[in-house]
């Protein structure tokens, strides 16, 4: 272990190297432009490729192009280049292609207020491309965290082929931290499912048990076809109903089947809580504070912190949530991840608090939910 | 160039697992593209395993899915974009952008105008209709001034962009126009294409007879290949016309043939790669 002081934008992109990342693709944007000067200089080194694109629809374009080409790809963005993405990200889970794609998050709408904070894009990191599919988005609460989610990243998106999101915000980029990074990183080195069988038998989007075909790049000696458009299970453009309904049962099973593995949390002290405080990102270090001042006021309060924000943790939510009488949400938007907290918990249980003007939220403001509640 | 029969040469290159007929009107002039560019890379012996097809959305865009290289059908007017990823992480591969003109130059233009700038070693070869075929005849950047189009009901009132024009401005070392009725020429200029080592252009005139041509009554397919023909000129030959006169034409020929610009992935590992790594030593 080596201790160094760095942002969380940079761990992001050492946790990205430690993890294989060989190549990115973006645009510059406020809160996320560091990640990509740090790759503009740290991946050359390591024979990686870093390429600032034109635009952000170009980054995600091209970080596609490089994942299919074998490269392990990443690219960094805010609220402006993650709206830009999108098309994109849903052709990544439309083709199964392996990226990860980090967004710092800013405040507001459009251009909203580049330098402060906000967690405005948990529903659009869902929900933000066109149609049904999964997606699994990772969200740290600090420059340590934002290494390792970004390690865990890219472990699951090459292991089931599916873009994962990483939501950073404006401060948890911004803020140095004191960090210990493992000395050796050549265990984290994210790898590739090879397959077994010779080309003229592969199919890439074949419906095997484990619902996760590897994905064999091009330029080895298999030759194949992807499409954003509906495909059978060789890639080739389907309408037949009963493919169309294969592939959306089979990308649906496969995260459902890794839940174990993909969600992520910390909880403590629910056991014996009546009340709950859920909470992730910047919002949990706050929320943190506000349950130790809440617990030495003799309260029993439970901690529950997701770094998994999607899927969404229903059965934790919903096991936590059986004795306990209410639940705090604290969020840095007019309450999005509350919404899944209240469809799973029940609304009466749940109280919201909430901040979108670009300020974190105190822990006296989520010190008094927890004592206000009745 | 090799002598096999025709049928012969495609055959090996198209897939036999996938389902045809393919999704072309006949008499369009895509197929003929798409055999120029098969017979172009039988002409240069080129491993199947070393190709890679990649589209945009629109009928070219349906061009990769027939053929056995490593094809991606991608979003509209983005695959230039996805190939500069493929080519960045393959520097070796051959890595052939197929686009119809609204896929390249309207929602694409950014993307391919940023392409010739890097030089980056693709091949676009754009099948250039004058519309938007796949959605029904509206007008794209190519669309000729007066023209009617579906969504131009009153005539067409907007300029049209010069696609290899654009490109030798742009940047492109290596660049040429045909026509779907030079099918020799226009194989001839695919295979120089994919020989060049930087970003080369190839467009690839043709015709939408079932949408623009309907609607503007311009005739069926047979017609319109006339058209092709009477209305084009070499290079050679414009240089004698006035400006007025070339205006009408559409002019054929290569336009760029430049050796003096580095391509982008061997300058990022002779330079970027090199010194990051000095520096770090
Ligand atoms: C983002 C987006 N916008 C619009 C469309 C609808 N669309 C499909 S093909 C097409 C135009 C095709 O025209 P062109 O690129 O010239 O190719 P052609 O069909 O003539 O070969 C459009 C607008 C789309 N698929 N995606
Ligand atoms: S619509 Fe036009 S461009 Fe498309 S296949 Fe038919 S003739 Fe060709």
């Amino acid at each position: 272990m080596n201790r160094v002081l760095m942002q969380g934008d940079e761990a992001c992109a050492e946790g990205a190297i430690a993890a294989g990342c060989n190549f990115f693709a973006g645009y510059p944007i406020t809160p996320a432009t560091e990640i990509a000067e740090v790759m503009a200089h740290r991946l050359p080194q390591q024979d990686g490729v870093f390429i600032q694109m034109e635009d952000e629809i170009a980054s995600m374009a091209a970080v596609i192009g490089a994942a299919v080409g074998g490269a392990r790809a990443m690219t960094a963005t805010s609220g402006p280049g993650f709206s830009l993405m999108q098309e994109n990200i849903g052709y990544a889970a439309m083709a199964e292609i392996p990226c990860v794609i980090a967004n710092v998050q800013r405040l507001g709408p459009s251009t909203g207020r580049p330098t402060s904070p906000a967690q405005g894009d948990v529903m659009q990191a869902r929900w933000g491309t066109h149609g049904d599919h999964p997606i699994i988005v990772l969200c740290p609460s600090s420059v340590r965290e934002s290494f390792d989610l970004t390690v865990k990243a890219f472990e699951f998106s090459e292991r089931y082929r599916t873009p994962v999101i990483l939501l950073l915000d404006e401060i948890i980029g911004h803020m140095r931290e004191g960090v210990e990074l493992p000395a050796d990183k050549t265990t984290l080195n994210v790898k590739r499912e090879q397959t077994l069988v010779p080309p003229e038998w592969y199919k890439p989007f074949e419906n095997l048990a484990t619902d996760v075909p590897p994905l064999i790049p091009f330029g080895e000696g298999y030759r194949y076809h992807i499409t954003g458009l509906h495909h059978d299970e060789r890639g080739y453009p389907t309408d037949k109903v009963d493919e169309v309904e294969a592939w959306t049962a089979r990308v649906y099973s496969k995260i459902k089947q890794a839940l174990s593995e993909v969600l992520l949390y910390e909880e403590n002290g629910i056991k014996q809580a009546d009340t709950l405080v859920v909470a992730y990102g910047i919002s949990a270090r706050s929320a943190r504070h506000a349950v130790e001042m809440a617990r030495n006021r003799g309260r029993r309060v439970g901690f529950l912190k997701l770094q998994t924000l999607w899927p969404f943790p229903e059965e934790v939510i919903e096991q936590a949530a059986e004795r306990i009488h209410r639940i705090i949400v604290p969020e840095m938007n007019l309450g999005q991840l509350a919404l899944e907290v209240e469809r799973v918990a029940g609304r009466r249980k749940v109280r919201r608090v909430n901040r979108a003007d670009g300020e974190v939220i105190k822990p006296e403001q989520i010190l008094s939910a927890i004592e206000g509640m009745r | 160039m090799k002598t096999q029969p025709e049928s012969k040469v495609h055959e090996r290159y198209l897939r036999h697992s996938k389902k045809f007929p393919n999704v072309w009107c006949a008499g369009c002039g895509i197929g003929i593209v798409l055999g120029a560019i098969i017979r172009a890379i039988d002409s240069l012996s080129l491993d199947k395993n070393d190709v890679a097809m990649i589209s945009g959305i629109g009928c070219t865009g349906r061009m990769p899915v027939y053929v056995d290289f490593n094809t991606m059908h991608t979003t509209h007017g983005r695959a230039i974009a996805f190939a500069t990823g493929l080519k960045l992480a393959r520097p070796t591969m051959k890595v052939i952008v197929v686009m119809g003109d609204g896929d390249a130059l309207a929602i694409g233009g950014n993307h391919f105008i940023h392409a010739a700038r890097r030089n980056i070693g693709l091949t676009a070869i754009v099948v250039n209709n004058l519309t938007y075929g796949m959605t029904g005849g509206q007008y794209s950047p190519t669309t000729p001034l007066g023209a009617r189009a579906s969504t131009a009901p009153y005539g067409h009132i907007e300029p049209s962009f010069r696609i290899a024009e654009l490109a030798v401005t742009a940047g492109a070392p290596f660049v040429a126009r045909s026509t779907v009725y030079h099918v020799a020429e226009l194989q001839k200029y695919i295979a120089q294409a994919i020989s060049t080592q930087g970003f080369s252009v190839v467009e690839a005139t043709s015709y939408c007879h079932t949408t623009l041509g309907r609607i503007n009554r311009w005739g069926r397919a047979p017609d319109m290949m006339r058209r092709l023909k009477e209305n084009s000129v070499t290079v050679q030959q414009a240089e004698k016309m006035s400006e007025e006169e070339k205006k009408a034409k559409i002019i054929r020929g290569i336009l760029s043939d430049r050796k003096d610009i580095p391509e982008y992935t061997e300058l990022y590992r002779e330079q970027i790669i090199r010194q990051a790594k000095g520096e770090k030593a």
